[in-house]
């Protein structure tokens, strides 16, 4: 490995979330939004089969808010339509029904969204070098006047993400996946977004590099006033990352809090059970017998309450009726039957 | 679920150790000189121990565990140590003596359920096929021993589930009877590559929970490979740290989280976001693993350690005892200069 990523990262003050001066209005709002996504076999095998044409509702009826300057989470297991809420965001597909609103930036007009990609790999070019990928959005937007100066915003967006200026000559296989992963956040940075959709920025690297680039995006927020949509399964990046979190299950949301809450006081059998089953390093609790039952198919969803087949506390009214997310006493919301309404 | 304990066959002692691995090195010829994925690697399984092996990736973790099971790819060969499964020496084995090893005397589960399973034929068929393989018994028997396994594993309906095809079952229950494929022959180490990473948390759990049962039961040493510290820590016995294609700490799982002694281990559990207090800053190594090819001189870990001293560059420490641990650090064999 020659190439050596040295970042120092400032200290950082860190932005209280929601202050008065950033929450004029939210940086996103989703009303309702849902996806339906037609999976039917083949046109012919429908006819010859006689199969009904099938279709699965990734999304269903989600809303939240997105205050700007915070970081918003969306947690879940695999297949429970986290991933579909980014791409719906970044307008990657379009909403079944329900609408999703931006608010204004600071020029007045709608605030601009970008999005990091999962893999560093494959999210980049490989036939591009480093300074192309960059510039393609400022040079694809108009951005900057001259030539020198989209050259010159390459420069910065490579040292402001902790790489080298000389790094823009190279191609991405010189490059190690962290460092990756910061080429595709200053692409992202390029057309200076206040809004970043991350689909779990870090889940394909190393511990040690997975700090370092939790820590950039931070400091980033800090300097430049991000608004982050963080999308991951693993809720030790989570809790270290936001301020608000939202657990979704086949597709809804079940239960949304302010992060201490969700995590010293959750409130839905799913959260619980999630938080229960999270490998903790400072206290293992390998003795606990673990609780059985694995997510049902989006396919074929459970009748009521999605979670009801794996709930422990299910009763009868779970499997019949699918409840609403509501008001909690507490700070946040929950849709479950037992949790008493505010 | 009904639980019922896998017969173990008979061993000689059980002071054996179920894997004993010793200075093992592993070469990859290039055309441009030879890369050491693995450098004078040592380590030891007991009967019904689970041994974490933890790192980044590109450490070597896998190539250890198929070093071990002797699935090397070409150009890859063992270029010096010894591995013994069970007391009995497999690395100078020939690939017809290691084929009647292999399965069943070391077992192997895999990251992907669904490559390691053959999507054409039943899962009955396919644990069939493996009992009788490894065992004198007859359809019938095999058959019986087929369902004993299933439930060992924790498959609900295993009469119905033999006669399924893998596409119908989930993640988790795929594991599941990988593992069951693994134990069918009875093996007394089974080398376990990352099983619960294409998993979700929750069954993640479960499966973990299920390997501790297994090992508990049949006595079967399991090395567990895996990057996650969190399963490392639900799980495992004891752990190797691996850097670089050495083992620069190992001891017993709570002595190494709670109290590392190599500065390596130390940044990598400091690194990790606790899911109890917060903190601004994640503390993080700088850099990244070297390469292969490019690995530096003396410890391999000394241009992002933040205690390096001259000596560090120039002479690759050895893995001393420190306590309950051993690590491979000059900081605790009398300094760095």
């Amino acid at each position: 490995m020659t190439v050596s990523t040295a970042t120092p990262e400032p200290t950082a003050t860190p932005l209280p979330a929601g202050s008065p001066a950033l929450s004029v209005s939210p940086a996103l709002s989703v009303n309702h939004v849902s996806k339906v996504f037609d999976v039917s076999a083949p046109w012919l095998n429908r006819v010859i089969e006689r199969r009904p044409k099938l279709f699965v509702e990734a999304v269903s009826d989600i809303s939240f808010t997105v205050e700007k300057g915070t970081c918003f989470s969306i947690v879940g297991e695999s297949g429970c339509g986290k991933s579909t809420v980014a791409r719906l965001v970044t307008g990657l597909y379009a909403t079944s029904s329900g609408d999703i609103s931006f608010g204004t930036g600071e020029t007045g007009r709608p605030i601009k969204v970008q999005m990091i990609f999962q893999d560093p790999h494959s999210s980049l070019n490989p036939r591009w070098r480093v300074g192309d990928i960059i510039a393609e959005p400022i040079r694809e937007m108009k951005l900057r006047d001259s030539e020198k100066e989209t050259l010159d915003r390459v420069r910065e967006l490579l040292e402001t993400v902790g790489l080298g200026a000389d790094d823009a000559l190279k191609y991405p296989h010189e490059f190690s996946g962290g460092q990756r992963q910061r080429i595709s956040i200053a692409r992202a940075l390029a057309s200076e977004p206040e809004l970043l959709v991350c689909d779990e920025p870090t889940s394909a690297l190393d511990v040690s590099v997975q700090a370092q680039i939790l820590n950039l995006m931070r400091r980033l927020q800090d300097e430049l006033g991000l608004t982050y949509l963080f999308i991951s399964h693993d809720l030790s990046v989570v809790r270290h990352m936001s301020t608000h979190i939202a657990v979704m299950y086949l597709g809804r949301i079940v239960e949304q809090a302010p992060v201490e809450a969700l995590f010293t006081n959750p409130q839905h059998p799913y959260s619980k059970l999630l938080l229960a089953t999270i490998p903790d390093i400072e206290n293992p609790k390998r003795r606990v017998e673990a609780q059985a039952g694995e997510p049902p198919s989006p396919l074929n969803p459970p009748s009521g309450c999605a979670f009801h087949p794996r709930c422990p506390v299910a009763v009868a009214q779970c499997s019949a009726v699918a409840p609403d997310l509501f008001q909690t006493a507490s700070s946040g919301m929950v849709a479950c039957h037992l949790v008493e309404r505010a | 679920m009904m639980v019922q304990p896998i017969p173990v066959p008979e061993q000689e002692s059980d002071t054996t150790p179920a894997l004993d691995v010793q200075g093992l090195s592993v070469e990859f010829p290039t055309r441009r000189g030879v890369l050491t994925a693995i450098d004078e690697v040592s380590m030891q399984i007991a009967p019904g121990e689970i041994l974490g092996v933890v790192g980044e990736s590109g450490a070597g973790k896998s190539i250890t565990g198929l070093a071990v099971l002797g699935l090397l790819e070409h150009p890859g060969r063992i270029a010096k140590g010894a591995i013994h499964v069970g007391g009995r020496r497999v690395d100078t084995l020939t690939e017809a003596e290691l084929t009647k090893v292999r399965g069943r005397e070391m077992g192997a589960i895999f990251q992907d359920p669904l490559t390691a399973l053959n999507p054409l034929f039943t899962v009955g068929k396919q644990l069939v096929e493996t009992i009788r393989l490894h065992n004198d018994m007859t359809r019938p028997q095999a058959n019986e021993r087929a369902l004993e396994l299933l439930r060992s594993v924790g498959i609900p309906a295993p009469e119905e589930r033999l006669r399924q095809y893998p596409h119908q079952f989930s993640g988790g229950m795929r594991q599941r009877v990988v593992i069951a494929l693994a134990l069918a022959a009875g093996p007394r180490l089974i080398i376990a590559d990352e099983p619960t990473t294409a998993l979700d948390v929750s069954i993640q759990a479960q499966i973990t929970a299920l390997l501790r049962k297994l090992c508990d039961e049949t006595g079967v040493g399991i090395m567990l490979v895996t990057h996650d510290m969190g399963v490392i820590a639900e799980t495992a016995d004891r752990v190797c740290v691996m850097y670089s294609g050495r083992v620069v700490e190992s001891g017993p799982v709570n002595d190494v989280i709670h109290n590392p002694q190599h500065p390596y281990t130390k940044g990598l559990m400091a690194a990790i976001p606790s899911l109890h207090d917060r903190v601004e800053v994640l503390s993080q190594i700088d850099g990244s693993m070297p390469r292969l090819n490019a690995r530096p001189s003396g410890c391999a870990f000394h241009p992002r350690c933040p205690q390096a001293g001259p000596k560090c560059s120039v002479e690759n420490p050895a893995l001393k005892v420190v306590d309950t641990t051993s690590a491979a650090c000059w900081l605790q064999q009398g300094g760095t200069r």
